[in-house]
């Protein structure tokens, strides 16, 4: 399946670009952490964010196990820095 | 379409059309409500500051992922409103290149009374460091960083507590 995984900040700088067109093996249950492993196995510059970023999945904050569907928009977001 | 109270915007922040808007805002809910008009109003501008942690910052270059900022506006919005009935906030940030001294943030919160809109301000700007997605890259003299802050965790209620005590003192 096909996801539009968005990449913001840092984690873009290292992507090298901040919208990524991700194939994800379709399997029953794909989660967030499935859609995170196949961008960092094609940009392994950004493992080191696993533990220090967040996750939102259609436009609404999600967690690492929260699940993916065909189509959806997944983005990744190291931490915030507004104000 | 009448003008935003939850906004992400790459143009400079107008704090009197804030003011307006939200005691507009407010007039109509304690209309609706059968309540009392806004006895005070409160505002909170965060600025561009240098030298940043020993930094001369040359400018600030902000991004939003700016539909999730907006929601996350309106999340913070709806805990001020549980947290403060009545109060009503306007919150805009700015996007793009700022230089020190401009305006990045601000906050305008209108209430019955004045202990919730200077809580409300200030619980706003917490929230905003905390959970909204928007960073900042720091030009200085020399070099330049990407400012790192939280990792943006909405539901996390310890972090919602802190913002609260720090509103509340």
């Amino acid at each position: 399946m096909r996801v539009k995984v968005r990449l913001f900040a840092q984690l873009r700088d290292l992507a090298g670009a901040g919208d990524l067109d991700c194939q994800v093996e379709d399997a029953n249950a794909v989660q967030g952490q499935d859609v995170w492993r196949a961008v960092v196995r094609d940009h392994p510059a950004l493992a080191s964010f696993t533990r220090a970023m967040s996750t939102a999945v259609n436009l609404e904050y999600a967690r690492l196990d929260s699940p993916v569907r065909d189509g959806d928009e997944v983005a990744f977001l190291p931490p915030v820095s507004g104000g | 379409m009448s003008f935003a109270l939850l906004s992400i915007t790459a143009q400079p922040l107008d704090l009197a059309a804030l003011v307006t808007a939200v005691s507009a805002e407010q007039a109509r809910q304690a209309r609706d409500a059968g309540t009392a008009n806004a006895g005070g109003i409160a505002s909170f501008l965060g600025l561009v500051r240098s030298p940043n942690q020993g930094r001369g910052v040359l400018h600030l270059e902000y991004e939003a992922y700016e539909p999730l900022a907006v929601r996350v506006f309106e999340r913070i919005r709806d805990e001020i409103g549980a947290e403060w009935p009545g109060a009503v906030l306007a919150l805009h940030h700015r996007i793009g290149r700022l230089t020190p001294g401009e305006v990045s943030v601000a906050i305008v919160v209108a209430s019955q009374h004045r202990a919730a809109a200077f809580a409300g301000c200030r619980y706003a700007i917490e929230r905003v460091k905390q959970i909204a997605p928007i960073w900042k890259r720091e030009a200085f003299e020399g070099g330049d960083i990407w400012i790192e802050g939280a990792v943006a965790t909405p539901d996390d209620e310890d972090a919602r507590r802190e913002a609260l005590k720090l509103a509340c003192v």
